[in-house]
């Protein structure tokens, strides 16, 4: 038994959450320090990991822990990585690391606002590296806790209906969830995703449909990522929510909706998803469209944003339930990019909010005077989002549609991504109407006194803009790895 | 030939009730009554754990069980007793006089029940309810303001009428069986035909009778109009008391009567499994319904348990649909029970240590609590997520035991009602949180508490997250006493 990465990439930042809970007399500024150093650490191991990970294994986990757990039920203390999840541990591991540069500003309860951050980040990473269905679903219930206090202590505006708005539909979903695992065990008894995606269909044995299992899978997975019509906490959530719980709520917690859809509902249910995956693509195409044209008449900053993210996630969908091998590297890479744009253009709109002190879009203007690198910044960011080539926007949609379309498993296919594309336009329609009204323009009396970001705040805008870029310019960095977990699942689709 | 060293426990803990009765006649310092009580506890406990594992058997004339199911409540029981009495140290100074009754009667309680886990015939069963019953109508009186004599009178007068309606019941089931030894029914009943009992219905309504005494004990929906009156009138610690140990004594009796008595054939147990599931699924839904909008936390509790006991009541039905299958269903619901009372005794001695000072129950004053006291409130949090069955506390690992028992046996619907009632009981168990973390407090002043509420206070937290994070050690012992039962 090696080093067990996985593990101390894992529970290192809750080790940092208890220290900084529990240590008498820590200083604001200690509390600060010690939340970087104990997310930095997770964010070495796991590029580390990424680096030594085998790249010519195709669909084998690797870092594998397998421990007994609780024998009465078969459960297992299992982690690994694979093509599918490597890439969202590192992006939460990067997430985690800039979201506490991010909030380098908080002074409200510091020592608790951390200690929920770091936890936080614990169990969406437990989420994306966990094999046993009972771990899997333990990690994802403990991420409400600490997001329900996040946005309801550190919020602003309607934060508390927001938060618990947030808890009841996670809940809801996670409830359905927990019916749909517990029935897969009761109908495999096994806990094992990947011994149950091995033994595909076959070992579901009992007169329970398989469908009915996928649909209570696929409610929990829906609502986080999220999916039309089960999306309306998110705009609230989001908007409400402090600037760097926007960034993890957007940047790696949508991600946990779409790599459940590949984990379980795609791997365990291929004939199922082959089945019904035309109506998942359609709701897909609402998703882009409609979000689209939501996010067309908001006047928040910040709600904007947070619409947006509904209609990019609907390429994730339309790539995942689109089956082709192409497609579904897309979305993979999609959640990767949308995670560390969307997270940028949070990260800068709570800075034009801090500096500015002002996120209405209807009395916002001509900020690029006194904020310059931030303006330049947000364009980036937004011209990212918008999928110009050079940034990983481009590379990941410029996948999903192009894998889409050549598709040969859901009939129609074709109609659906030109559908699908037409969102890119009202896309740039939003991003660039943004961008004028809040930096270009006339002067306006009342920003006089906004400022530019300060040295910390230009260090990690470099880092997201960095990683835009290298995944723009060369995706293979990425497209390699999660080639190697989709390959099995095309297996599974016989493809 | 009776050995009686089978009954030290229960001789432990007669003798220590009855030596704090005397002692409360000599000793000044009443805290030593709490000392003597423990330890009396403590020895009963080393008497019980040295018992198990020793094999099954039945004495007085088979009307006591000797076997790990028995002995397994006999331990939840005493735990109970061991974290009500810390619980109630501080509580007790505010009663003038009978502190050494008070102590006497909660181990006497602890002594009926531990009885009601081990009857394996009706009539003890019956004395032996009466025994722990009687014990906490009087101390749910203790207080003797209005409310406190309300819920005592209340809790006397519906339990009465509770107890009736099961002898009445039992009366039944001797007649149309001739029998009062629970496997001795079961053989009675296994040599009836089936038309035999369709044409007349007496067995049946007996059952359904004895369903509904029961009923009474466990806070099942629709007998459950005491429960918040009493739990809200009643001295907090018993009222911990009676949410946990009291239900979990119902439950025991219910297990081993309808299990060891009506399990066979199928279609009987079926029958009653169904009534089960329907009451579940009712008591689930009423309970949290009605408890959304309360604004007393011991209310709230009170209408919160009769939803748990609707949970608790899927592990039943479980049994009832599959009698013969695998232990799942059965130790699942052990495990929940041990989990539930850690949980709410944790929540409960939090209360009372915040109510102390505040002189108040009601939710809206616990506003700020996680600056006043962040310890409290971050373990009465702690308890609030075990009782939504959130990670990583007790209660979701029990839920999940409880409930894939109950997806392997068909009933799935029960699980979807039960994990959509999860979500509705989120609502107001996180409204106390948010009061806790989110609201002002109404004043800096910090919120003391004693060295026998945070001692008690700790180990139902460590419980809590113990059981939630490496439940392996749990499950096996509440696999070990539900395996007794066997066909």
């Amino acid at each position: 038994m090696g080093f067990n990465y996985l593990t101390w990439i894992i529970f290192l930042p809750v080790v940092g959450a208890i220290l900084i809970a529990f240590l008498p007399g820590l200083s604001g500024r200690a509390i600060k320090w010690l939340a970087a150093l104990f997310t930095f650490v997770p964010l070495a191991l796991s590029i580390f990991v990424f680096a030594i990970f085998d790249r010519s294994l195709a669909g084998v986990i690797q870092f594998e822990e397998k421990f007994s757990w609780i024998p009465a039920i078969n459960a297992h203390y299992h982690l690994g990585v694979d093509g599918l999840s490597l890439p969202l541990v590192i992006l939460m591991t990067l997430l985690g690391f800039l979201v506490v540069l991010i909030s380098w500003k908080i002074d409200l309860r510091p020592r608790e606002y951390f200690a929920w951050l770091l936890l936080l980040e614990t169990s969406i990473l437990g989420v994306f590296c966990s094999l046993d269905l009972l771990l899997f679903f333990l990690f994802w219930e403990i991420e409400v806790i600490p997001m329900y206090f996040l946005i309801s202590i550190w919020g602003t505006g309607r934060k508390e209906y927001s938060a618990i708005k947030y808890v009841v539909y996670t809940l809801f979903g996670s409830a359905m969830m927990l019916a749909g695992i517990l029935s897969l065990y009761f109908a495999t008894g096994s806990l094992d995703m990947v011994e149950i995606a091995r033994g595909g269909l076959g070992m579901i044995q009992s007169v329970m449909p398989a469908g009915a299992i996928f649909l209570l899978l696929l409610i929990g997975f829906a609502v986080k990522l999220p999916v039309f019509p089960l999306h309306t906490w998110l705009p609230d959530a989001h908007t409400d929510a402090p600037t760097a719980v926007s960034v993890v709520l957007a940047g790696a917690l949508l991600k946990m909706g779409g790599y459940g859809m590949l984990r379980l509902c795609v791997s365990i249910f291929p004939t199922v998803a082959q089945q019904y995956g035309f109506i998942l693509v359609i709701l897909a195409i609402i998703n882009v469209l409609y979000g689209a044209a939501v996010t067309l008449r908001q006047t928040d900053l910040k709600r904007l944003i947070a619409y947006s993210s509904i209609s990019h996630m609907g390429y994730v969908l339309l790539g995942i339930f689109a089956l082709g091998q192409v497609s579904m590297v897309g979305a993979s890479l999609q959640m990767f990019s949308h995670g560390i744009i969307t997270g940028l253009l949070f990260a800068m709109a709570g800075l034009v909010m801090h500096n500015a002190g002002e996120r209405d879009l209807r009395k916002l203007g001509g900020l690029a005077r006194q904020m310059p690198i931030i303006a330049v910044v947000f364009s980036v960011a937004g011209l990212a989002a918008l999928g110009l080539p050079t940034t990983s926007g481009f590379a990941a949609e410029f996948l999903v549609f192009v894998g889409s379309f050549s598709s040969t498993v859901v009939s129609g296919i074709q109609l659906y991504t030109i559908l699908g594309v037409l969102g890119i336009v009202i896309t740039a329609g939003y991003i660039l109407w943004m961008l004028q009204r809040v930096f270009y323009g006339q002067v306006l009396e009342g920003f006089k006194k906004a400022y530019d970001a300060d040295i910390l705040e230009r260090v990690y805008m470099f880092i997201f803009v960095a990683v835009i870029m290298l995944v723009g310019i060369y995706p293979a960095v990425l497209t390699d790895v999660i080639k190697m977990g989709v390959m099995p699942i095309m297996r599974l689709l016989g493809g | 030939m009776l050995n009686i060293g089978l009954l030290a426990p229960e001789l432990t803990l007669a003798a220590s009730a009855i030596l704090v009765i005397l002692l409360d006649l000599f000793i000044q310092r009443k805290g030593w009554l709490a000392v003597v009580s423990i330890i009396g506890v403590v020895v009963a406990a080393g008497f019980t754990i040295n018992m198990w594992g020793g094999g099954s058997q039945l004495i007085f004339n088979n009307m006591l069980a000797v076997d790990n199911f028995a002995l397994f409540f006999k331990l939840l029981f005493l735990a109970i007793a061991t974290l009500v009495i810390l619980a109630s140290v501080d509580y007790v100074t505010k009663f003038s006089r009978f502190q050494g009754e008070y102590y006497a009667l909660v181990l006497l309680a602890a002594l009926g029940m531990m009885l009601m886990s081990a009857t394996a015939e009706l009539i003890s069963i019956y004395i032996a309810l009466e025994l722990a019953s009687i014990s906490l109508y009087v101390l749910a009186g203790f207080l003797k303001d209005p409310k406190s004599t309300e819920a005592s009178l209340k809790y006397l007068l519906l339990g009465a009428v509770a107890s009736a309606v099961l002898l009445f019941g039992m009366a039944l089931v001797f007649g149309f069986t001739g029998k009062t030894q629970l496997g001795e029914i079961a053989q009675a009943i296994q040599r009836l035909s089936l038309s035999g009992v369709l044409a007349s219905p007496g067995l049946i309504l007996g059952m359904v009778l004895m369903v509904a005494g029961f009923g009474f004990k466990i806070a099942a929906v629709p007998f459950h109009m005491w429960v918040p009156d009493v739990y809200e009138g009643a001295p907090t610690p018993i009222t911990a008391y009676l949410s946990v140990a009291s239900k979990a004594a119902g439950f025991a009796i219910i297990l081993r009567i309808f299990y060891s008595a009506f399990g066979l054939p199928s279609w009987l147990s079926l029958d009653w499994g169904l009534i089960f599931a329907v009451l579940a699924a009712i008591g689930m839904t009423l309970g949290n319904v009605i408890a959304l909008p309360q604004t007393n936390i011991k209310r709230m509790l009170g209408y919160s348990s009769i939803a748990q006991a609707g949970y608790l009541m899927v592990g039943l039905a479980t049994v009832g649909f599959s009698p013969l299958a695998d232990v799942v269903g059965r130790s699942g619901l052990l495990f929940f029970l041990a989990s539930y009372a850690l949980t709410n005794l944790g929540a409960f001695i939090a209360i009372i240590a915040i109510s102390s000072k505040l002189d108040s129950d009601l939710i809206q004053d616990y506003s700020g609590m996680g600056r006043r006291a962040p310890l409290l409130a971050l373990a009465l949090t702690l308890c609030l997520i075990s009782l939504i069955g959130m990670p990583p506390a007790a209660g979701f690992m029990a839920k999940f035991y409880i409930f894939s028992g109950a997806v392997q046996h068909g009933l799935l619907w029960l699980v979807v009602i039960a994990v959509i009632n999860s979500v509705i009981s989120a609502y107001y168990y996180l409204r106390v949180v948010k009061v806790m973390w989110l609201g002002e407090p109404a004043s800096k002043e910090k919120v003391p508490s004693s060295w026998a509420l945070r001692l008690a206070l700790s180990i139902s937290c460590l419980g809590v997250l113990l059981l939630g994070i490496i439940p392996a050690y749990g499950m096996r012992l509440a696999e070990m006493a539900a395996s007794i039962f066997g066909f």
